[in-house]
């Protein structure tokens, strides 16, 4: 007699991406239109992550409302302004390049106690204030580009590359935005190269995670569901890389939120007086 | 009896606006003539209102005169409108959940539901906010009898049951669904809503017509996907995901009885429920 065999069910990290790339763009053209905008500003580093944020974008507003910002330092490595030249031409988007090293360099001088890893918060609060300062003299609103696995782990400089009000990525897993990437024709030198904040000289994302993002993102997705260790350790994942993974979600959920405000009243924001962030009453 | 789904996106917290576009919506259908319209769950003001459900929600009268105004302005002759809205009580001063059934250029409200079952999980947090409904029941319109379940009610099936065999033929859901779920190339819930609407159709021989909210709030897609579902489980129309869309379709109840008669779900309930009696007596105990 034929056996049928059915297949157990489980956790599935593997998107339709086509789906969800219509779906961003729809995200991000509604999300810019309530708050007034049409263009769009992406500051790019060579990495997969922000050429697949300048995809959308030039998805949902149009090449020619995008402005694409490489900001690398003296420091950078020169691939990565040579990965943002190839991602804005990919998207056929105007990239204006701005050094950040008269910036940077200006704030080390009167700090000669500066490490390299200090320096490279710097680097990322620099390029936040050009990318502010931008959106206001091009009437374009910056696009974050975080993806969830970076924004778990607060693996990101805080008031830096988390700044930008509007991010089509946060929801993603580091894999899942690789899917996309390569559903959106973001180039091959890009999706396949090691990912890297490029903050400090030769520093990779991984070997500063000591994990794999491909492992992590698994381990992530069960633990953030409630499944138990034991039950992450079955699949195949080590009791270290479970460990570690717990260790860095919980030790920064403060990066996740808005500042400690100390309660007094029963009017207290966000914690009496409660309003989604897109609410407006009518005024008469 | 022609119906139209209004799949509409409100701007959160623009009530004049939001029933301005309505009123454009049904400008926009006069030549299709519909004599029903159904506009999706909590409309007028846009779904996630956190606190502000008590700044925007209307008494059922304030509704029923903004809609007669509308109806006056872009309708000739009767028009039946079932609406989702956030609704003040005003005796009691507590919020719903609601929705309300008009016969507009005639009778006035006929029906107005207050929903039961209020998610609070996950990104939902209406329980918060809001207080329950207390009840199904079936009404009596024009061309038939019909019940309203709002949202996160019909995915109870147990509340179809009741509407069913308190002899609702047509099962109105007012539903506003945030996207979630994007492993296949539609969300995930909007595969449910789908699966849930045909099969409760099914079970009871009852035609069902979901008016789900499109438009994003602060990131959270509200997907659409408005449907009709016959009596045999089948689906009449289905509107689009994501975008605004007008549905028409057309409902024919004298159909209804021979359908129940090749499958009759809901006579055998009928007849075999004093069985489970008991057994739901005991397990009420239990509870």
């Amino acid at each position: 007699m034929r056996k049928v065999r059915g297949v157990p069910g489980g956790e599935v990290l593997a998107l339709d991406y086509p789906a969800v790339a219509d779906y961003l763009t729809r995200f991000l053209e509604r999300e810019l239109a309530w708050r007034g905008y049409t263009k769009a500003l992406v500051a790019v580093s060579g990495g997969v992550d922000s050429a697949t944020t300048l995809a959308l974008a030039a998805r949902a507003l149009g090449p020619e409302n995008v402005h694409a910002l490489a900001l690398p330092h003296a420091e950078s490595a020169p691939e990565s302004l040579e990965h943002a030249r190839l991602a804005a031409r990919a998207f056929g988007v105007d990239l204006e390049v701005i050094d950040i090293t008269p910036m940077v360099e200006g704030y080390a001088s009167v700090r000669p106690d500066l490490t390299p890893y200090r320096k490279g918060n710097v680097k990322a609060r620099a390029r936040m204030i050009v990318l502010f300062d931008l959106s206001m003299a091009y009437q374009a609103l910056p696009l974050g580009t975080g993806n969830k696995t970076e924004r778990l782990f607060g693996y990101f400089t805080w008031h830096g590359d988390d700044a930008p009000p509007v991010n089509p990525l946060g929801d993603l897993y580091k894999t899942q935005v690789w899917g996309l990437a390569e559903e959106l024709g973001v180039p091959e030198a890009i999706l396949k190269k090691p990912p890297t904040a490029d903050l400090i000289p030769g520093q990779t994302d991984e070997a500063d995670l000591g994990l794999s993002y491909r492992r992590a993102d698994v381990i992530l997705e069960h633990y953030l569901k409630g499944y138990p260790d034991a039950y992450i350790q079955a699949l195949g994942y080590r009791e270290e890389e479970i460990r570690r993974v717990k260790e860095l979600v919980n030790k920064t959920h403060y990066k996740r939120h808005l500042p400690t405000v100390a309660v007094v009243s029963t009017t207290a924001i966000h914690e009496f007086y409660l309003r989604p962030l897109d609410y407006r009453v009518e005024l008469t | 009896m022609r119906h139209a789904v209004l799949q509409l996106a409100p701007e959160k917290g623009q009530v004049r606006r939001n029933l301005a576009h309505l009123e454009a919506a049904l400008l926009e259908l006069a030549e299709d003539a519909p004599e029903v319209v159904v506009v999706p769950e909590a409309y007028p003001t846009g779904y996630f209102l956190q606190g502000g459900v008590r700044e925007l929600a209307l008494t059922v009268d304030e509704l029923a005169e903004a809609l007669d105004g509308i109806h006056r302005r872009a309708w000739e002759g009767p028009l039946d409108l079932v609406i989702g809205f956030y609704e003040k009580d005003e005796q009691s001063g507590d919020y719903y959940n609601a929705a309300a059934y008009f016969e507009l250029g005639g009778r006035g409200l006929l029906h107005r539901h207050r929903k039961v079952f209020l998610p609070t999980y996950g990104v939902f947090d209406e329980e918060r906010y809001l207080s329950r409904g207390h009840g199904v029941r079936a009404f009596d319109t024009r061309f038939g009898r019909a019940a309203i379940l709002i949202c996160e009610d019909f995915w109870h099936s147990i509340t179809s049951t009741l509407a069913a065999l308190d002899g609702a033929e047509v099962i109105y859901v007012p539903s506003a669904s945030p996207a979630r779920g994007f492993s296949g190339p539609r969300p995930a819930n909007v595969e449910r809503w789908r699966q849930l609407a045909m099969s409760v159709a099914a079970e009871h021989g009852v035609y069902v017509v979901l008016a789900s909210l499109v438009g994003f709030e602060a990131g959270k897609g509200m997907s659409g996907g408005s449907l009709v579902a016959s009596p045999e489980g089948r689906l009449l129309g289905e509107a689009p995901v994501f975008e605004e869309a007008l549905l028409l379709v057309d409902l024919d109840l004298a159909r209804i009885p021979p359908v129940r008669y090749d499958n009759p779900m809901l006579a055998d309930l009928k007849s075999g429920l004093p069985i489970l009696w008991n057994d739901l007596r005991r397990i009420r105990e239990e509870l």
